[in-house]
C-alpha cells in the first residue's frame, strides 16, 4: 500500500507539470478546449462514484450539482465580481450543502425511489433558476472574461490547468476513501444497509459524509464553466446529459475501484469530443445511448472488471 | 374565480389525459416493479409513430393510436425479455443497473426520432383538432374533450381487465407474491411478460392523445419522466383508480399554477408533488404496501 501511494502522488505531480507544460509549450487552443471537457467529466465520475459506486445511491442529480456550480459562479461575478478561485470554493460550500440535503433524502429513500427523487430534485432547482431574472432568467447570461493571470498566456489554459488541479484533488480524495475505513463502510452499505447498521457501522454518518463530499466536488467542476462557455442558461446547465454522461462513465469504467471512473471518463468523454467535432451532437447522443445498454448488459463490472477477469485468469493459468 | 373554474375544469379534463399516459407505467413499474424510465420515450415514439400515419397516409390518430397498439404489445414483449435475461435472472444490483439501462434505452430512441423526423414540433390533423366547446363563458378545447373520453375509457377497461378476467387477476398475483405463483405451477415470468406487453400497448393509445392534446418533440419524454412517476407514485404502486385520482390530483395543480404564476413555473410542478410525496407519504395515497 505504501509504494502504492509513493506512486500514486508520483503520477499526480508528473500529470499536473505535463498539464502545465502543455500550456506553456502548445500554442493551438483547440486541444485544451477539448481536454478541458474531458477534465470537468473525470472530476464529475470521479465524485459520482464516490456515492454512486462504492455506497450504491444512484444518483441522477448530477446535473444539479453542476449547474449550481455554474450559477453560484456566475451569481457571485455579477453581484461581486469575485475572482475565479473564490467562485469555485463558494461553489463547493453549495454543493456540500445540497450533498447535506441529498444525504438526508436517503433517509427516507432507497433504490430507484432515490434516484428518481434525485431527477425530481434536479428540474425543481432548474425552474427555479430559469424564474430567477437576476442571473438571467431561461434566455441565459453573457459573461465577460477579466484579464488572465501569468504564468498563462490566455485564459482557456488556465481554465484548463485548474480543472487538472481539480481531477487530482477528487482522484485523491476517492483513492483515499477506497483504501480507508469510510470505504470499507460505505461497501458495507451497498451490500446490505440494515446489516452494516446492526454490525454498528455509522451508516447516516458515512451516507452523509459521501454526499457531502461527491457533491462538494461535482459543484467545483461545475464553477468554471461559466468562464469557459463565457455564458450560462438553465436549460444546457442543468441538461440530463450530464446525469446520463457521468453515470454511464462510471459504469463503463467500473465503479468498484477508483481508477474505474477515470478510465470510462477519459474514454467516453474522448469518443464524444470527436464525434461532436466530426460527425454531429445527436450521433454523439445516440453513442452515449448504446455504449450504456451495452456495457450494463455485457459488462457490468465495466472495464475495470473487464482487466481484473483476464489478469485473475492469467493467474490462475500460472498455477 | 371564473378564471380559477375554468383552471380547474381544464384541470381535470388534463388530468384524465395524464392517467392515460401513466396507466402503462402504472402496470410497469407500480405491479411488475421495473424501473421503467423509458416509458415516456416510448410514450414519444407512439406519438411519432401515429404523426407518421397521420401525414402520409391521412389516417385519423385515434385509428393510427389503435393500429400501431399490437406492435407496441409485441415491442414490450422483447423488452421485457431482454430486461429479464440481463437483469432479473442475474439478480443483484438490478435496480441500479436497470434504471440505467432503461436511461440508455431512453436516450437511443430520442436521437433515432431526431435522427428521422428533426427536432421540429410536429403535430396532426383531424376534424376535433382545434375547435372548442362554448359553455357559457368557459372555452374546452375538443382535442381535450376527447382525449378525456378516451383516458377515461381506457383506464375503466384496463381496471376490468386487471379484476375481471384471469390474466389480469394473474399480473396481480405476480406482483403480490411470485413464488407462491410458482409453486401453483404458473410461470410468473410469462405472466410478467405479458403485463409489460400490455403496458406497452396502451402507450399505443396513450401517444395517439398526446399528440393530439398538443404538439410533440423528441425530447418532450423527460418532462413526462416527471409526470407519468408523479402520478404512479402518488397513486401509490399499482391502483389504476388511484392513478386517476393522482392524474386529477396533478392536472388541477399544474393549470392553477399555471394560471397564477405564468407557464415558466409549469415543468417544476409535478417534480415538486412527486419530491413532496416520495418524502411525506412514499407508499401513496392509495398504497398497497404499508
Amino acid at each position: 500500500m505504501k509504494r502504492n501511494g509513493i506512486f500514486f502522488w508520483i503520477g499526480a505531480t508528473l500529470f499536473l507539470a505535463a498539464a502545465l507544460l502543455m500550456t506553456q509549450v502548445i500554442g493551438n487552443q483547440y486541444p485544451f478546449f477539448a481536454c478541458y471537457v474531458i477534465l470537468q467529466f473525470i472530476v464529475l465520475a470521479v465524485a459520482w462514484s464516490i456515492l454512486g459506486g462504492y455506497a450504491g445511491y444512484v444518483n441522477f442529480g448530477t446535473s444539479a450539482f453542476f449547474g449550481m456550480g455554474v450559477y453560484t459562479a456566475v451569481f457571485l461575478l455579477k453581484a461581486f465580481d469575485a475572482p475565479l478561485a473564490a467562485q469555485i470554493a463558494a461553489a463547493a460550500a453549495v454543493g456540500a450543502l445540497m450533498g447535506f440535503a441529498l444525504g438526508l433524502l436517503t433517509l427516507r429513500m432507497q433504490g430507484i425511489f432515490f434516484s428518481i427523487a434525485t431527477i425530481a430534485a434536479t428540474i425543481v432547482i432548474e425552474t427555479s433558476i430559469t424564474n430567477w431574472r437576476y442571473v438571467g432568467g431561461s434566455a441565459g447570461i453573457q459573461l465577460q472574461r477579466p484579464m488572465v493571470t501569468e504564468p498563462f498566456n490566455n485564459y482557456v489554459q488556465m481554465l484548463f490547468f485548474i480543472q487538472a488541479l481539480l481531477v487530482v484533488l477528487a482522484v485523491a480524495i476517492s483513492r483515499y476513501i477506497q483504501n480507508s475505513w469510510i470505504g470499507r463502510g460505505l461497501q458495507a452499505i451497498k451490500d446490505d444497509e440494515l446489516a452494516a447498521e446492526c454490525t454498528g457501522v455509522p451508516t447516516l454518518r458515512l451516507k452523509l459524509l459521501a454526499c457531502v463530499i461527491s457533491g462538494a466536488l461535482m459543484c467545483a467542476a461545475g464553477a468554471p464553466a461559466a468562464m469557459y462557455l463565457q455564458y450560462a442558461d438553465p436549460s444546457s446547465a442543468f441538461n440530463l446529459n450530464y446525469s446520463v454522461s457521468v453515470l454511464a462513465m462510471s459504469l463503463i469504467g467500473g465503479t468498484a475501484h477508483w481508477a474505474g471512473p477515470v478510465v470510462g471518463a477519459i474514454l467516453l468523454g474522448a469518443t464524444q469530443q470527436l464525434l461532436t467535432v466530426t460527425i454531429s451532437s445527436e450521433v454523439n447522443v445516440l453513442v452515449l445511448g448504446v455504449m450504456l445498454v451495452l456495457f450494463v448488459v455485457a459488462a457490468p463490472e465495466g472495464i475495470i472488471g473487464l482487466i481484473r477477469r483476464v489478469l485473475r485468469n492469467r493467474s490462475e493459468g500460472k498455477e | 374565480m371564473d378564471l380559477l373554474l375554468d383552471a380547474v375544469v381544464t384541470g381535470v379534463l388534463l388530468g384524465c389525459f395524464y392517467a392515460a399516459v401513466s396507466l402503462g407505467l402504472s402496470v410497469a413499474f407500480g405491479l411488475l416493479d421495473v424501473p421503467h424510465v423509458a416509458h415516456p420515450a416510448f410514450l414519444v415514439l407512439a406519438s411519432y409513430a401515429v404523426f407518421f400515419l397521420n401525414e402520409r397516409y391521412g389516417v385519423d390518430p385515434l385509428l393510427a393510436g389503435l393500429l400501431i397498439t399490437p406492435l407496441f404489445f409485441l415491442f414490450g414483449l422483447a423488452a421485457y425479455r431482454l430486461y429479464y435475461e440481463t437483469f432479473e435472472r442475474r439478480g443483484s444490483d438490478a435496480g441500479v443497473r436497470g434504471i440505467a439501462f432503461f436511461f440508455g434505452i431512453a436516450f437511443i430512441i430520442e436521437v433515432l426520432i431526431i435522427l428521422q423526423f428533426g427536432v421540429d414540433q410536429r403535430s396532426v390533423t383531424a376534424t376535433y383538432v382545434g375547435k372548442a366547446w362554448r359553455i357559457a363563458d368557459t372555452r374546452i378545447p375538443f382535442r381535450l374533450l376527447v382525449a378525456f373520453a378516451v383516458a377515461a375509457a381506457l383506464t375503466i377497461l384496463l381496471t376490468l381487465y386487471l379484476s375481471r378476467t384471469f390474466m389480469g387477476r394473474a399480473i396481480r398475483a405476480v406482483a403480490q407474491d411470485q413464488e407462491a405463483l410458482r409453486l401453483m405451477g404458473v410461470n410468473p415470468i410469462r405472466i410478467k411478460q405479458w403485463a409489460f406487453g400490455i403496458a406497452t400497448a396502451v402507450l399505443g393509445i396513450a401517444g395517439a392523445l398526446l399528440i393530439i392534446v398538443a404538439p410533440v418533440e423528441p425530447t418532450l419524454d423527460r418532462t413526462y419522466i416527471g409526470r407519468t412517476f408523479c402520478v404512479v407514485v402518488m397513486a401509490g404502486l399499482g391502483s389504476m383508480t388511484g392513478t386517476l385520482v393522482a392524474a386529477i390530483i396533478l392536472g388541477v395543480a399544474e393549470t392553477i399554477v399555471l394560471t397564477l404564476f405564468g407557464a415558466s413555473w409549469a415543468p417544476a410542478i409535478s417534480f415538486a408533488m412527486l419530491l413532496g410525496v416520495l418524502a411525506v407519504r412514499p407508499q401513496g395515497l392509495f398504497g398497497r404496501r404499508s
